[in-house]
């Protein structure tokens, strides 16, 4: 996260050495743009709060272990889906679930719709590229999600 | 619109009212949520205001012929290995890669490079596959950008195309 900072520092004060309109009518655009999403980030940040409180890290867990295989990746793509979780936090939760003895190929549905499918992004989503597109685009990652699930699966023969 | 507004308004007045009165009478779940909502706000916080200035930089400095010449309608493979390699190195996911990629397609990216500039936005940043690796083990890591990065640009050069015949338009606040 650091290092964002850095470069968009860098990059803004070499822009201002540079040109200080440009610069100025950047930062302009910037807050504009900001502005207009804003009111639909915090429609989102609301399902994500409710979201969590009602998927916490224990059910999570609870449920991607306790089923099949193939039900295990199928609801770990739903949880994925309708779950938001910065990496930094999946990635640890997943460590743990696979000491746990979660398979592979669950993880990696679970991690992979966590970073491509969003359903609780929708709204966001909506605004810019419009209904249909988001929803198509949603499904396609879905199944990307799914079969990297079972290239993972195979490659660490937990299917055959 | 209009209508739109005032239930959105409603509905997030209804929620702050719904915290406040958890937070004053102790209800717990109530709190909960309050605490998930106000650490997201945070984490967004710090994220979304480099990627607006950057945005914004963007626009001003990057001129349409760039764009148009390297991912526009004649870029070719080299496009996508941009467009992947630009995505990888900037931080905050599929929420910062939406307002990124709606700008590269109003310079002038065509469809398919947008689609797969959010693909890979939202699996192959580098810090964060470094950080998968250190946790899940380089094979997980490999596996999973292997067989998800081809299928990103497969995907998005199908979609592109359809949409593109369709004479799709990406128009912001639609």
């Amino acid at each position: 996260m650091y290092y964002t900072y850095t470069i968009t520092g860098l990059v803004l004060i070499i822009s201002f050495i540079i040109n200080k309109q440009k610069t100025l009518k950047a930062v302009k655009i910037a807050v504009v743009k900001f502005k207009k999403i804003f009111p639909t980030f915090i429609t989102m940040l609301i399902l994500v709060s409710i979201i969590l409180f009602l998927f916490p890290d224990e059910v999570i867990s609870n449920y991607l272990g306790n089923s099949s295989k193939f039900i295990s990746v199928l609801l770990a793509s739903f949880i994925g889906s309708i779950t938001l979780m910065p990496g930094f936090v999946a990635f640890p939760l997943s460590g743990i679930l696979l000491t746990k003895g979660i398979p592979y190929m669950v993880l990696s549905a679970f991690t992979t719709t966590l970073m491509m499918v969003g359903i609780i992004t929708f709204p966001i989503e909506k605004e810019y590229f419009g209904v249909k597109v988001t929803i198509i685009r949603n499904f396609i990652s879905l199944f990307i999600a799914l079969s990297v699930a079972v290239v993972t699966g195979i490659f660490f023969g937990e299917i055959f | 619109m209009k209508r739109n507004t005032k239930i959105s308004t409603a509905c997030i007045s209804g929620y702050i009212f719904f915290l406040i009165i958890s937070f004053v009478f102790e209800f717990n779940p109530g709190k909960e949520i309050g605490y998930n909502f106000i650490s997201f706000l945070l984490y967004m916080l710090k994220i979304l205001p480099c990627a607006f200035i950057l945005i914004g930089l963007f626009e001003v400095w990057i001129k349409k012929e760039v764009i148009e010449k390297h991912l526009g309608k004649e870029s070719g493979m080299k496009g996508y290995a941009w467009v992947v390699l630009l995505a990888g190195t900037i931080a905050g996911g599929l929420l910062v890669a939406f307002p990124i990629a709606y700008s590269l397609y109003n310079k002038g990216a065509k469809l398919s490079i947008v689609f797969t500039y959010i693909g890979a936005a939202a699996i192959c940043r580098i810090p964060m596959t470094l950080y998968e690796a250190s946790f899940m083990g380089v094979k997980f890591t490999m596996i999973r950008l292997l067989v998800s990065l081809p299928l990103v640009m497969i995907t998005s050069i199908l979609l592109g195309e359809y949409l593109t015949k369709r004479n799709y338009k990406i128009i912001e606040g639609k």
